[in-house]
């Protein structure tokens, strides 16, 4: 007869196979973008994981921010990326052992905890009871997580945001000499039909339509902006009347 | 029977069953669908639509299906074969299963879990990949170039859409879809939540690549977009997942804003209706919208879906959120 903690046992070792082939598919596939897919199908196996043992919070979330978001992103770099397959196997037979050793230790702390967490005489109450009864998973996270640990689950969003405004700052760059859509002049522009009668061989530059550019700040000359320094290329040399 | 059902195998053929119940009416809808747009697409534009198969052309579908199945699949000489095949299945794929936990009626779901609301939206945020892979595995500009605007587009547009379900929920204080329904009650939530639920449903015109935010396919400048190098039966298959899609998205508006299977008023003679009537009626509404909005409006520029996610959706959403949490302390109105 076949119990429900035998499928159970059944599914798991099923996932637990799949993620760890995946795992393996992760490094040793020759194309990257191949390796970014079993990646993903490792996030899912994982997520079905923390569904078996009962976290379905943590399986949605892992599937929504990792799998939804941000493996969508590392493909869409890995795609435009031009890698050289064979440059990117080159360093293999040098960074093998550091990697072996950084795996060992994380094996290792791996091994402590759960080592910790079945012998500990403090963990025994949590163990047994890791939920507390007649609260759903979620609501149970969210209780301990913005009570006892608010400050940390805070101080990592301060993380995150300083992540965030770092890309932000290392990657913007301010395109003043660019023309951009102004939503709110467009609609309050005046609506009767202008007609123009246009000299033989005019530009539109020179019929004054256009919006003049914002003026050219000055730079130094030996930092080479691919945006800057040719304003001849335009199509507005010199700014006409404005609307 | 009542004793077989309860062993593993009995609730393996009684989910089957169930889901089987849920996708045979869903692939039907699908097909009158891909007819229902063209005819009020024609009515819209003064013309006559699909009338030569069948009586009213309503065996149209079927004839298109016939020819999909017929054709050849062609697999471009440069393509990733296993990923270029898989694309178009995936996408299928993931619109069938999302239904598992739409509740057609009070207790009618398939799977009632807990994290309903996470599941659908864990889904929805996958679809992005079927598209990717399929740009990707093609091999061609075209594709690739419609394959990384959806990408784009598809996770900027999640990040509104998860503020605005965030903000029903905590109106519902609970992520289960029946509870969301039963919420609703009294007050449909499209009332309170009006500004919310606009957003959500252009949302879900982007989320699902729908005019005016189909520019992954882009016919005037991407040929076909990312499908552009499918035919026959993998074409047909993106065809399918784009429909189901849509009816997903709108059988989640109609949950989430309008009050599921509810009559709009609980008196007699709307009562007498059945539940899941109500709820596809909702459906068709939200459908006839998806249509209207493509029979109405041109195509966005891209730079112009950009602006609108992220810097009109996404700061309105996250200052609307914060309001109805505050709205909800100071009124006691937070759900137990």
């Amino acid at each position: 007869m076949i119990t429900d903690s035998a499928i159970a046992g059944l599914a798991f070792y099923a996932f637990s196979a799949v993620l760890i082939a995946c795992a393996v598919m992760v490094v040793t596939s020759r194309n990257p973008v191949h390796s970014v897919l079993f990646l993903i199908l490792g996030f899912f196996n994982a997520a079905a994981l923390f569904l078996i043992a009962g976290a379905e919070f943590l399986a949605m979330i892992l599937v929504i921010v990792y799998v939804g978001a941000v493996a969508v992103l590392f493909l869409f770099v890995v795609m435009m990326l031009d890698i050289d397959f064979v440059r990117l196997r080159e360093g293999f037979q040098r960074y093998a052992p550091i990697g072996a050793v950084i795996g060992g230790i994380l094996f290792l702390e791996l091994i402590f905890v759960l080592v910790t967490w079945q012998s500990s005489g403090e963990a025994g109450g949590l163990r047994l009871n890791p939920t507390p009864s007649a609260v759903s998973n979620t609501q149970a996270i969210g209780q301990v997580l913005y009570t006892d640990y608010v400050l940390l689950f805070q101080g990592a969003g301060l993380v995150l945001l300083v992540a965030m405004i770092g890309a932000i700052v290392l990657t913007h760059r301010d395109r003043a000499r660019s023309r951009r859509q102004d939503i709110q002049a467009q609609i309050h522009r005046r609506t009767q039909i202008e007609m123009a009668s246009v000299p033989v061989g005019a530009s539109i530059g020179d019929m004054g339509i256009l919006r003049p550019l914002p003026p050219e700040e000055p730079k130094p000359k030996a930092v080479a902006h691919g945006h800057g320094g040719h304003a001849g290329h335009d199509d507005h040399g010199h700014g006409g009347g404005h609307h | 029977m009542a004793d077989f059902l309860n062993t593993p195998v009995g609730i393996f053929a009684l989910t089957v069953a169930q889901a089987l119940a849920l996708l045979v009416p869903l692939l039907i809808a699908v097909a009158f669908m891909t007819l229902a747009e063209r005819k009020i697409m024609a009515a819209m534009q003064l013309r006559k639509g699909p009338n030569v198969v069948g009586p009213f052309g309503l065996l149209q579908p079927f004839a298109d299906a016939g020819k999909m199945l017929m054709k050849e699949t062609i697999v471009p000489a440069g393509a990733s074969k296993v990923l270029f095949i898989m694309a178009p299945m995936l996408t299928f794929v993931l619109a069938m299963i999302a239904w598992a936990v739409i509740p057609v009626n009070e207790g009618w779901a398939i799977a009632d879990i807990n994290v309903g609301v996470l599941y659908l939206f864990a889904i929805s945020s996958l679809g992005v990949y079927g598209i990717i892979i399929a740009g990707w595995a093609s091999n061609s500009k075209y594709a690739f170039l419609g394959a990384l605007r959806s990408a784009a587009q598809m996770v900027s547009y999640e990040v509104s859409m998860g503020f605005v379900i965030v903000t029903v929920l905590l109106c519902v204080g609970s992520l289960n879809l029946t509870d969301v329904v039963l919420a609703q009650k009294n007050l449909w939530f499209f009332i309170p939540l009006f500004p919310m639920f606009i957003i959500f449903f252009i949302s879900t015109l982007a989320e699902t690549n729908r005019a005016p935010f189909d520019l992954p396919e882009g016919e005037s400048e991407l040929v076909a977009g990312f499908f552009v190098e499918y035919s026959a039966m993998t074409f047909a298959l993106f065809f399918l997942g784009e429909y189901a899609n849509m009816f997903l998205m709108s059988a989640l508006t109609s949950t989430l804003f309008l009050g599921g299977w509810l009559p709009p008023f609980d008196v007699a003679p709307l009562n007498w209706v059945p539940g899941p009537i109500w709820f596809i009626l909702k459906i068709c509404f939200c459908m006839f919208v998806f249509v209207w909005v493509r029979a109405t409006l041109p195509r966005y520029r891209y730079d112009q879906l950009m602006r609108l996610g992220w810097k009109v959706f996404l700061p309105f959403s996250l200052v609307w959120l914060v309001l109805t949490a505050f709205a909800l302390k100071i009124f006691g109105w937070l759900p137990a």
